[in-house]
């Protein structure tokens, strides 16, 4: 695809910049620290292409409006950090159990509660995954760099579209605040992936079949949307059978799409014996250590960065279990990731955890100084 | 008697009847006359949105075949507020309980009210939360009873309308289910006005809030709704004192200020 030159641009503006290639039309939001910067560049953007940009009472609002308008047919994007991450959960699950495409950017700081707001943490991955209540399938993204932030932005809201999911895109302060180089597209259009138009006459929202594109509200389709189970039209349903369907029908989703929805990257030796498995900036560090250890040392170790936490990637664990004598997992909280890794490793290797929860970076002297105790 | 004319069922799922209210409930009958006032408005049935809370009135949307939008607890207003930014052509009809609206949803309340967006917020207000079992909410009235007040509310309540008036609210009138006809009126002129318009219907709960506090089964309490409500013509030349424990209906309020999304649209060299 036709690229212009570099600009140089903080992660947040990044994935501003990627919602807007991707189509993204719509931004409700709240201020909050450090995700301000996506709500800024959104206001200043959004209104030069026709869009909305509106600034909600609360998260709980600007949760609420963004599927409001993803109902209406826009492509939308909303933005906050921690503590405003916790308001939006309820009405994450509605756009889970409805439906509704729209994604949601957490970017990380220290918590529990207000914690250290300018501080950079990783505490929210679990949260990502189980924050809203009840069994609900979730794609969860962590980009590395202000680049894979970008990518990863037109990922989240293409995939959204396409499954009918709420993708939350989990950056941390760091990315979000850092400035790198990034290759915009001329034409952002080549970003927007279209759903099919094809809708029948007896338009079933809910298809028991497989995936059908939500036709907006203002089309003649009286269909019905709700956060209750519902049968295939969105009627209310407590019917055992088809509440059992339908929580099997939104889980099967992100399997059958596997492919498209799991992303990891690894780099490193073929037969590995050390292999860190991590995420978001705590990747750099780790790039750091590969780099004197492999592409100079050529020691026997390994690199896997997860583009994806949820669905957690659970078959590449596996297979790197069965190589690796010791998988390293640094992460900057008290070790959230890391119970999944053990869980697929099953007992194939030692799994050690690296963690830093003092709002600080992992260094990658703190990796290669576990790593050093392997090797020799 | 009078026949009221309407082609109400046009607009039913009828598949979807019997609804789950209890006997004596006023939700059907409101739910009837926001059906006749749409109809009066003419509006193209495709262009019509329902969207509603949580809370025995909110089930409404499923009954009416329309675009539906039945959302979370307290949080009706805000995706209205969405899908009316993404598609200001579309005409928004916004069903909530009293407690929907102003306890849990009152941050929403007060902004919608602030920002005057063309939403019509109907508020089905019969003072308990009924789907729950009958529990006081912010318009029970002082000494009310329920199952989380036994002896009594202690709080104040709410004035809806004052609180909407306060908040910046454009249009506002007050109705009741025992006078179905000037309910309809109402949310046709709540419909037809440009901005964000609150119409409260009282309504009543004969199982949850009736039966608490003694106040006899539905015809009794319509009969009550009926006698102690008041046109605001006739209430203008009436004092204060004699007003105490009346309710006042009809069109309270009616300002015209500029409604938020043409403010938008046009600013972005777009309406």
């Amino acid at each position: 695809m036709p690229e212009t030159k570099p600009v140089l641009m903080q992660g947040n503006e990044a994935c501003a910049e990627g919602a807007i290639s991707a189509g993204v039309r719509f931004y409700a939001g709240y201020p909050i620290t450090p995700s301000t910067e996506i709500a800024e560049r959104m206001a200043a953007r959004l209104p030069g292409l026709g869009g909305v940009f509106i600034q909600m009472e609360d998260e709980i609002a600007s949760m609420a409006a963004v599927i409001g308008a993803s109902i209406g047919g826009k492509r939308t994007l909303t933005a906050t950090s921690g503590p405003g991450f916790s308001l939006k959960q309820e009405n994450i699950g509605y756009a889970v159990m409805a439906e509704i495409p729209c994604v949601i950017v957490n970017v990380q700081r220290m918590g529990p509660s207000t914690g250290v707001p300018t501080a950079p943490s990783q505490g929210d991955v679990m949260q990502a995954r189980w924050g809203t209540h009840g069994d609900h399938p979730i794609i969860v993204f962590s980009p590395a760099s202000v680049y894979e932030t970008y990518y990863l932005t037109i990922a989240a809201v293409n995939l959204s579209q396409k499954l009918r999911q709420p993708v939350i895109l989990l950056l941390d302060e760091v990315i979000g605040h850092m400035r790198e180089k990034v290759f915009i597209p001329e034409d952002s259009k080549l970003m927007v992936e279209k759903a099919s138009d094809k809708v029948p006459a007896d338009y079933k929202p809910y298809d028991e079949k497989g995936l059908t594109p939500l036709v907006p509200f203002g089309f003649g389709h009286y269909y019905h949307v709700t956060g209750l189970f519902h049968d295939q039209y969105g009627f209310p349903t407590g019917d055992p059978l088809q509440v059992e369907r339908a929580q099997d029908r939104i889980h099967a989703k992100l399997d059958k799409y596997r492919d498209e929805v799991v992303l990891t990257n690894y780099i490193g030796h073929k037969e590995p014996r050390v292999v860190i498995v991590t995420y978001g900036c705590t990747v750099r560090s780790a790039r750091a250590v590969i780099k004197k250890a492999y592409w100079q040392n050529r020691q026997p170790v390994g690199l896997l960065s997860l583009q994806t936490l949820w669905p957690f990637p659970a078959k590449e664990i596996e297979t790197l279990a069965k190589q690796a004598d010791v998988i390293l997992v640094p992460e900057m909280n008290m070790g959230q990731i890391l119970g999944e890794v053990e869980r697929h490793v099953k007992g194939e290797a030692e799994v050690i955890p690296i963690n830093r929860y003092d709002g600080e970076m992992i260094s990658p002297d703190q990796i290669s100084e576990k790593m050093g105790r392997w090797l020799s | 008697m009078a026949v009221i004319e309407s082609s109400t069922q046009d607009y039913l799922r009828t598949k979807k009847l019997p609804h789950i209210w209890c006997p004596g409930c006023g939700n059907g009958i409101v739910t009837a006359a926001l059906i006749r006032a749409i109809e009066r408005a003419d509006y193209d049935q495709s262009d019509v949105v329902i969207v509603s809370g949580i809370g025995c009135s909110s089930r409404a949307a499923g009954y009416l075949n329309f675009n539906t939008l039945h959302t979370t607890h307290g949080r009706a207003l805000a995706f209205a507020t969405g899908l009316k930014m993404a598609r200001p052509e579309l005409k928004l009809f916004v069903i909530m309980g009293d407690g929907d609206c102003s306890a849990i949803g009152g941050n929403h309340f007060i902004h919608s009210a602030r920002r005057n967006l063309d939403l019509n917020a109907v508020v089905v207000n019969n003072h308990i939360y009924g789907m729950t079992g009958g529990q006081h909410s912010p318009l029970t009235p002082t000494g009310k009873k329920a199952t989380t007040a036994p002896g009594g509310t202690l709080e104040r309540e709410f004035n809806l309308l004052d609180l909407a008036k306060g908040a910046g609210a454009t249009f506002g009138a007050r109705g009741t289910a025992a006078q179905p006809r000037q309910l309809e009126q109402l949310i046709a002129r709540g419909a037809n006005h440009k901005g964000f318009s609150v119409i409260e219907a009282l309504s009543p709960c004969p199982i949850a809030y009736g039966r608490k506090n003694k106040l006899g089964g539905a015809v009794d309490m319509l009969r009550d709704m009926k006698d102690s409500s008041i046109s605001v013509e006739r209430a203008a030349g009436m004092e204060e004192a004699d007003l105490k424990d009346k309710k006042i209906t009809g069109v309270i309020y009616n300002y015209d200020v500029p409604e938020y999304a043409e403010v938008y649209y046009r600013s972005i060299g777009k309406d």
